[in-house]
């Protein structure tokens, strides 16, 4: 077996305690361990994404529990993938938040640890229950993460999402349960053999089990009409924050491909490609309440937020036409612009912070103290994320279009995403040229254009963004290889027989070089 | 003993829902408590109802409980335990932050 495969998990995870118990009292401590473990997992998630990019898949079975009966962790492209893509955006965020935000509470960096674990445990796991645990972990993470720094916007916006999360976590369990009583499994491969077999009789329950996780996993993604938690929790949330969470709607996203591709796929017999039907009505509507809100939205801070949503609707739109273009084209669009608004939300906190008092309200104001810095990552962000030529925002949407081109509901998906690409893109220009053109010269006092307390941005903070936005263009110049490799990851996952294969051989009779028992996992 | 099993469930949910929806924080603490407890037993339902069974596995043992539902049950008592500690916390903190215990944070327009 492959120890590097826990990696992800294990790293984070004593990385996290170390930075409890190790450094408790020392800032400069906490920041070290945190920024060194957030490296390595990068390094981790290079040397995964390296293993699974020919397109092995390989399982580990933790506690050398040969499956079904103990719970496997799987790589394949599609897990690699979120891993790096998990890591891309951790170190950006991370190197954000050293710059001060980290000093505003207590814990941010353990906190930020046990997220990682989650993130990437919710990746990784091949077992639908450790599912919910990792979804539960990175949660529990999140709610602290959430309410760093205080305040009582943050507490209200907490209060909702925590609420709202925890009925979510009942009905996850409900949906697990129900799934166990009929197949008697809740490992992915093994259901994917056995939901086939189910008798007719218990198919109803089957379908509602199976339902009931949509809806969990819809409540995580964001999906219309569980996405209203969003905008006010993402908006209060601290900026490296805010932008870390640009993965949590995707750990949604993720878990509906998973589970409805390997246990309810095509060959699930009756129960065979249950969401679909749901997602891209769903999605689509999604994507047209997230332009209304990005339209709406008085602040920058909320743009972003309802930008959230609609790439949520976009993605969530091609997942449910289910073919391999189409899942390709959602993994392309979910790499975009999970850096292109990780890169928003901190670059909206770096605009807050040199206006001042007027701080995201959308009015007019004195101007930023960098214009041409912050103006110009503005205009590429906005040019990525409203789908225009050249950035890859466009590229993903030429591919999102291109695969709902052969599909039935072909006519709304082109009526509403370029809808809604044209509304984006009216926003954030009214948006941009509200914050840097529609600027207070004419006061009384003409040198008192910027309070003279404004500091600059912090060359780090500067150098988070564009590293992202650096994400951003290199997705569109290697555009080519980027979408080859998303292809071959949807192709991976229509097919899961080598998933489902690696996984019935993990055990360590069938395994590598694992002696018998006892030893294995850690 | 299903009827018994099942209604029990049946009226958590039912409480558990109309607390959740309640204005006030605490009330939809309680549902939320209550609600993971009928989520508990469902899942120990779901090993299926069956009394009188060997609770130690030995040699020859033909009939035992499903213990996998149990393992569960163990996990799920653990984390919603723990999330019912934090959500309590979480609202006396907005409790004394926003001076109001409504789920919004401000009581609506005429609500006193």
């Amino acid at each position: 077996m492959n120890h590097w495969i826990i990696a992800p998990v294990a790293l984070p995870a004593l990385a996290g305690v170390a930075v409890l118990l190790g450094a408790r009292g020392s800032l400069r401590g906490q920041r070290l361990l945190g920024g060194l473990a957030t490296a390595a997992l990068l390094g981790i998630g290079i040397l995964l994404m390296d293993q699974a990019y020919d397109g092995t898949v390989q399982a580990y079975a933790l506690g050398a529990w040969p499956a079904p009966f103990g719970i496997v962790l799987v790589l394949d492209r599609l897990s690699a993938m979120m891993v790096l893509m998990t890591a891309l955006v951790a170190c950006c965020s991370l190197l954000y938040a050293i710059t001060g935000p980290d000093s505003h509470g207590a814990n941010f960096h353990a906190l930020f640890q046990f997220q990682l674990m989650g993130l990437c445990g919710a990746f990784l796991t091949g077992d639908v229950f450790n599912l919910f645990v990792f979804f539960e972990v990175l949660l529990i993470a999140s709610y602290g993460l959430l309410l760093h720094g205080g305040g009582r916007e943050r507490v209200r916006a907490g209060l909702h999402y925590v609420v709202f999360n925890l009925v979510g976590s009942s009905l996850f369990l409900i949906g697990v349960g129900t799934i166990y009583g009929v197949t008697g499994t809740l490992n992915m491969a093994d259901l994917a053999v056995k939901v086939p077999q189910v008798a007719p009789t218990d198919t109803t329950l089957l379908m509602f089990g199976a339902l009931v996780l949509l809806v969990v996993f819809a409540v995580k993604a964001a999906l219309l009409p569980l996405c209203f938690w969003l905008p006010r929790t993402y908006g209060s949330a601290a900026a490296p924050v805010a932008a870390l969470f640009a993965i949590m709607t995707k750990v949604g996203i993720y878990s509906i491909v998973r589970v409805y591709t390997v246990a309810f796929g095509s060959e699930a017999g009756v129960a065979a490609d249950v969401a679909q039907e749901w997602l891209w009505p769903l999605a689509l509507l999604t994507l047209l309440v997230g332009t209304l809100g990005v339209l709406a939205a008085r602040g920058l801070r909320t743009l972003a937020a309802y930008l959230v949503i609609t790439s949520v609707g976009m993605m969530l739109t091609v997942v449910g036409l289910g073919s391999t273009a189409s899942l390709g084209a959602a993994f392309y669009y979910m790499l975009h612009s999970t850096f292109a608004l990780a890169a928003m939300f901190l670059l909206v906190d770096l605009i807050v912070l040199q206006r001042g008092e007027v701080a995201g309200r959308l009015v007019r104001a004195p101007a930023v103290r960098q214009p041409a810095l912050l103006g110009g990552m503005f205009l590429v962000l906005a040019v990525a994320l409203a789908g225009l030529p050249p950035l890859s925002g466009f590229i993903g949407k030429v591919l999102i279009l291109s695969a709902a081109l052969g599909a039935q509901p072909a006519v709304w998906v082109y009526a509403v995403v370029l809808t809604a690409g044209f509304m984006a893109l009216v926003a954030l220009s009214r948006a941009g040229s509200m914050v840097f053109w529609n600027v207070n010269r004419g006061s009384a006092n003409p040198g008192d254009i910027v309070a003279p307390t404004v500091p600059r941005a912090e060359p780090a903070r500067v150098a988070a963004v564009v590293v992202l936005l650096a994400l951003v263009v290199a997705m569109s110049v290697f555009a080519g290889p980027v979408a080859r490799f998303a292809y071959s990851t949807a192709a991976q996952l229509l097919r899961p027989d080598d998933y489902i294969e690696a996984v019935m051989n993990a055990s360590p009779e069938g395994g590598d070089n694992v002696p018998a028992h006892g030893a294995g996992g850690r | 003993m299903e009827l018994l099993f099942a209604s029990a469930i049946g009226v958590l949910v039912a409480a558990g829902v109309y607390l959740v929806l309640r204005a006030r924080t605490f009330p939809v603490v309680l549902g939320l408590a209550l609600l993971s407890y009928a989520v508990n037993f469902y899942i120990l339902a779901m090993g299926r109802l069956r009394v009188d069974l060997a609770p130690i596995v030995r040699e020859g043992t033909v009939a035992y409980p499903d213990p996998i539902p149990q393992a569960l049950v163990l996990t799920a008592i653990v984390i919603g335990f723990a999330m019912t500690a934090f959500v309590l916390i979480l609202s006396l903190r907005a409790s004394f932050d926003l001076g109001t215990d409504h789920v919004d944070g401000r009581p609506p327009v005429g609500d006193r």
